[in-house]
């Protein structure tokens, strides 16, 4: 189809304008490209002269920093076997199960949980962990995060195990099989995609997630890179900008790495759900 | 056919084993804190000192210190906060997000492809990245001697600032604004591609303007996105708690939205009284938001059966 002036202008001025907001959003990120690779970097944007990994090997030398990401790291995989396992075992049991009211579980779930969320829960659950003697420990974190995670992570799944037909487990029965085996050799493979969309979703939450470490920890030695980076600030709070550039670009490597996963394997549009 | 659809693959039994991490779970950290922080609301319960181990029953007093109409407006008080989370809820979330990623949404349908993708990588790392990572980014970029900015503003020949200290609320609306847009932008986007484009094609021949083919077909047919997606980032933004990276609820209180004040009451003055109080009124406008969502949400699932 061939355009008219008008159309032709009006595509123009779209794609000035889509670019200019792309720019405004672009903005406050790019000193991230220069930064950490800049050995004398500020607040400032430079060209880095020379281009150097000094900041980066001055973070691997650092225990604490290196310590942080490997919290992240233990954090985020307890709290996702955990939501993944019991987020599987709970949405099968709610889609192939005739337990009476079932329909009724994943919606008072969902308002549940979109309740009980940020500070306000805080105050309550603090209480409960230090009730039960886990203040302080990598288990409380996991816990919360698995509990706070769970009715989204059930809701996702057991949309997506409505969505297979039944048949698959009924003939493996009819084979023989026990409905656990049915579970573990037929339906479990079928839901693995299913699985992998929870997986990554809990992952991105929870690694990223500030508050609940910031207020279930004590120690120095098992908070999370999200806390942990603000020992990259001197004792009067002005930030050690070189290594923080480099230490912020580290953190968010397995987010970025995750996206792109996602993008890659399911298309731009589920991304919308990842993030709760 | 009865019979089969009644026959269920898990048996009672079963089917509750497979449930009951998940209970558990959610019942220990969901269920039992949102029953825990009404009834610790009518406490004078502290961290530290006697009213730690044994608090008194002090019924509505902590509501009625909230409430308090000698020092409502005050700032550094509830209701101080809760006005400066009802703006910076219509602010960033309903005009800044919405319209923004209504706008992009509606850019992206027209605008080259390469041009598409590179706009949304911009627009969705700013949503992606971790909140500590975002906050230091904008440190950086409002620094008043060095930030990106300033600089920006000096070479334009127009005034620089100190914006943390000088614009504070308006600087965590711009923020929360661009942090948030992708959300909003990618609903949209999807929405637009569920209409046919024949209807777009239809008005092309009748020569419609962008602006006409918007109001006349694309609004209307993403109405009940539009609904979802403002009842979702009003909750989002009513909770958010990432401002508090960037600005610390202060200077002087003028950014304390009311989870940061809620944080500030039960974790920095140790009240844990009062804070659970905070924690309840919070919750319940989130009980409003979210009923109204679900039931916007069988409302539709309704019209689709029908």
């Amino acid at each position: 189809m061939r355009l008219s002036f008008p159309q032709l202008l009006a595509r123009i001025g779209f794609s000035a304008l889509a670019a200019i907001i792309g720019i405004l959003f672009a903005l406050p990120l790019i000193w991230f490209i220069f930064a950490p690779f800049n050995a004398r970097a500020e607040l400032g944007i430079a060209i880095p002269d020379p281009w150097t990994l000094q900041n980066f090997l001055t973070v691997f030398g650092n225990g604490f920093a290196m310590r942080g990401l490997l919290n992240s790291l233990i954090q985020s995989v307890g709290g996702v076997i955990l939501v993944a396992a019991a987020a599987t075992l709970a949405a099968y049991a709610l889609s192939r199960s005739s337990i009476p009211g079932k329909s009724i579980v994943t919606y008072v779930l969902l308002l549940f949980s979109s309740v009980v969320s940020g500070t306000a829960a805080m105050v309550p659950i603090f209480l409960i962990v230090s009730s039960v003697g886990l203040m302080d420990t990598h288990i409380a974190v996991i816990l919360v995060f698995a509990g706070g995670l769970l009715p989204t992570a059930m809701f996702i799944l057991r949309d997506f195990i409505d969505g297979i037909p039944k048949t698959y487990e009924e003939s493996a029965m009819v084979a023989g099989a026990s409905p656990v085996q049915a579970f573990f050799d037929v339906a479990l493979p079928v839901i693995r995609p299913g699985i992998v969309v929870v997986v990554v979703w809990a992952f991105v939450n929870i690694w990223g997630s500030f508050l609940i470490p910031f207020i279930l920890l004590r120690s120095d030695d098992l908070m999370p890179s999200s806390v942990a980076i603000y020992s990259f600030y001197s004792e009067a709070g002005t930030p050690i900008v070189t290594l923080l550039a480099a230490y912020s670009l580290i953190y968010s490597l397995p987010v970025v790495a995750l996206y792109l996963f996602v993008s890659w394997k399911f298309g731009f549009r589920f991304f919308g759900g990842i993030k709760a | 056919m009865t019979k089969k659809r009644n026959f269920s693959l898990l048996s009672h039994r079963a089917g509750a084993a497979f449930l009951a991490p998940a209970a558990a779970l959610v019942g220990v950290f969901v269920l039992l804190p949102f029953f825990w922080v009404i009834f610790v609301s009518f406490t004078n319960r502290t961290l530290l000192g006697k009213t730690a181990l044994s608090p008194d029953f002090v019924g509505l007093q902590n509501y009625f210190q909230l409430f308090d109409p000698a020092t409502f407006f005050t700032r550094g008080q509830f209701g101080f906060s809760l006005i400066l989370t009802t703006q910076f809820v219509l602010l960033s979330a309903l005009v800044g997000q919405a319209l923004l990623g209504l706008l992009l949404a509606w850019l992206m349908q027209t605008i080259p492809p390469a041009l598409k993708r590179i706009v949304e990588t911009a627009v969705i790392a700013a949503w992606i990245l971790p909140e500590v990572v975002i906050g230091f980014a904008w440190f950086a970029f409002l620094d008043y001697d060095n930030g990106t900015l300033n600089m920006i503003l000096r070479g334009l020949g127009l005034p620089a600032g100190d914006f943390l200290l000088q614009q504070p609320f308006w600087v965590i609306v711009i923020f929360n604004t661009w942090r948030g847009a992708a959300f909003s932008m990618m609903l949209f986007n999807s929405a637009f591609a569920s209409i046919p484009p024949s209807y777009f094609q239809a008005a092309d021949v009748a020569g419609a303007s962008s602006w006409q083919k918007f109001r006349d077909i694309g609004l209307p047919l993403i109405r009940g996105h539009v609904v979802t997606d403002l009842i979702l980032i009003t909750m989002w933004t009513f909770n958010v708690f990432t401002p508090f990276i960037l600005t610390n609820g202060g200077p002087s209180y003028r950014t304390e939205l009311l989870s940061i004040y809620n944080y500030r009451i039960a974790f920095r003055e140790f009240d844990f009284g009062k804070g659970a109080a905070v924690g309840v009124i919070i919750m319940l406008i989130n009980l409003i938001f979210a009923l109204i969502y679900l039931s916007f949400g069988r409302k539709k699932a309704k019209a689709v059966e029908e």
